[in-house]
């Protein structure tokens, strides 16, 4: 070939120039750790890494607070509405009453224990929502279903397999009527 | 999704006409955004208006890659080599002088290294990159083998290429006269300077040639 002026060269032998990390055309033991191609390539570099888990923990963190801020702002503000459920007439001691407190709330059951004394509860089992029935004699109530029982005075799961209390209505008796004031928050 | 088998690249620079529509449009893909990757070269401005589009040939040994010190230069399972992988590019430059084609363009606003993919978002659903896709005169061509074969009775695709001792076969065709002989224009031979006297100078590379004469 003339130097000097630009070469031209006959056909090669058509066979590409193998790349020094290739031995017997096999990529070499560190070529096999950092591969060209991209599907053999399963390192992540600290920069992902970091990135992954930052973003990532950043993404629970914003979580928690979205789930607080909703609880937050769908926590009920408004105050009971006062309803009359009964007249002290109406049941004999030892009797008791179904009701809806509010308007639209699964049944309540309301007993009178003594001559002045009223309470009322969440008619539904807090096992598995079978409706408990007053045991007054006993002082207690009764669910069928599993055989559990409530005090009834407290609400308090006394036997069998419900171990919550019952949600208790607040009352208030007035000239003669029952008022359902409010629920009494489990949580409290 | 790769980019279908049957689909190729087709560069015939006797039918480049300057235009550079396939620079604007370059800049227009996704995987790209704002930047051109392509350039359109004068083979010899003074005497010609010749032009010469220039994108990413994807050779099978991809030199940019095998030069890369912090392994960010990736080739995909059809052969597209892609732009440097951000969370891995030092902006170290030796892709961009590595490359006999002269591909890699360093942004070092950007720190990072960025390369024709053949517009990656659209050839691998089988669409034409940008560049194809406006070329006036498909000087830029993207389709099948036979398709090129019908179209074009005088050329034939050739890709492999002579580069000094190093031989590059590339995924990307260059057109040439169908039948004149495969001539390989050894590009290092353009860099010899006649001898001027200076011992020195004239020793630099001689060394470097005669290696490339074997």
């Amino acid at each position: 070939m003339n130097q000097g002026e630009i070469g031209l060269q006959e056909t090669v032998n058509g066979e590409a120039t193998q790349p020094g990390d290739r031995q017997h055309g096999k990529p070499t033991r560190w070529r096999r750790d950092f591969p060209i191609d991209w599907p053999e390539d399963d390192y992540i570099s600290r920069r992902e890494l970091v990135k992954f888990v930052v973003l990532t923990s950043g993404a629970f963190v914003a979580g928690q607070g979205w789930i607080a801020l909703k609880s937050w702002m769908e926590a009920p503000r408004n105050a009971w509405p006062v309803a009359a459920v009964a007249t002290v007439e109406e049941l004999p001691v030892g009797g008791a009453k179904t009701f809806h407190y509010p308007e639209g709330s699964p049944p309540r059951l309301l007993v009178r224990t003594g001559p002045e004394t009223f309470v009322a509860y969440d008619q539904q089992c807090t096992h598995l929502l079978c409706p408990v029935i007053p045991a007054v004699e006993r002082g207690q109530l009764h669910c069928p279903c599993h055989n559990g029982w409530f005090d009834l005075e407290t609400g308090r799961p006394l036997a069998g397999p419900p171990n919550r209390p019952l949600t208790r209505i607040l009352l208030q008796v007035r000239e003669g009527t029952v008022y359902a004031t409010g629920v009494e928050d489990a949580a409290a | 999704m790769p980019v279908p088998a049957n689909l190729e690249f087709f560069i015939d620079a006797t039918r480049c006409i300057g235009c550079q529509a396939c620079i604007q449009a370059c800049a227009e893909c996704d995987t790209h955004k704002g930047h051109s990757m392509i350039q359109v070269d004068w083979v010899d401005r003074e005497r010609s208006t010749q032009t010469v589009p220039v994108i990413c040939m994807h050779c099978e040994w991809p030199t940019c890659a095998e030069v890369c010190p912090s392994d960010a230069i990736k080739r995909t399972a059809d052969g597209v080599v892609q732009t440097a992988r951000k969370p891995r590019c030092i902006a170290c430059n030796n892709c961009v002088l590595a490359c006999p084609f002269g591909i890699p363009k360093m942004h070092t606003e950007m720190k990072l290294m960025m390369k024709c993919d053949m517009c990656y978002d659209r050839a691998s659903v089988g669409l034409k990159p940008m560049c194809a896709s406006v070329c006036p005169s498909q000087a830029l061509a993207f389709g099948t083998r036979e398709e090129m074969e019908r179209l074009r009775p005088n050329s034939r695709p050739v890709n492999d290429f002579q580069f000094g001792n190093q031989t590059i076969r590339t995924k990307v065709n260059v057109m040439i006269p169908r039948d004149t002989p495969r001539e390989i224009v050894d590009v290092t031979a353009s860099m010899y300077e006649p001898a001027s006297g200076n011992e020195l100078m004239d020793g630099l590379f001689s060394e470097a040639f005669e290696e490339s004469e074997v």
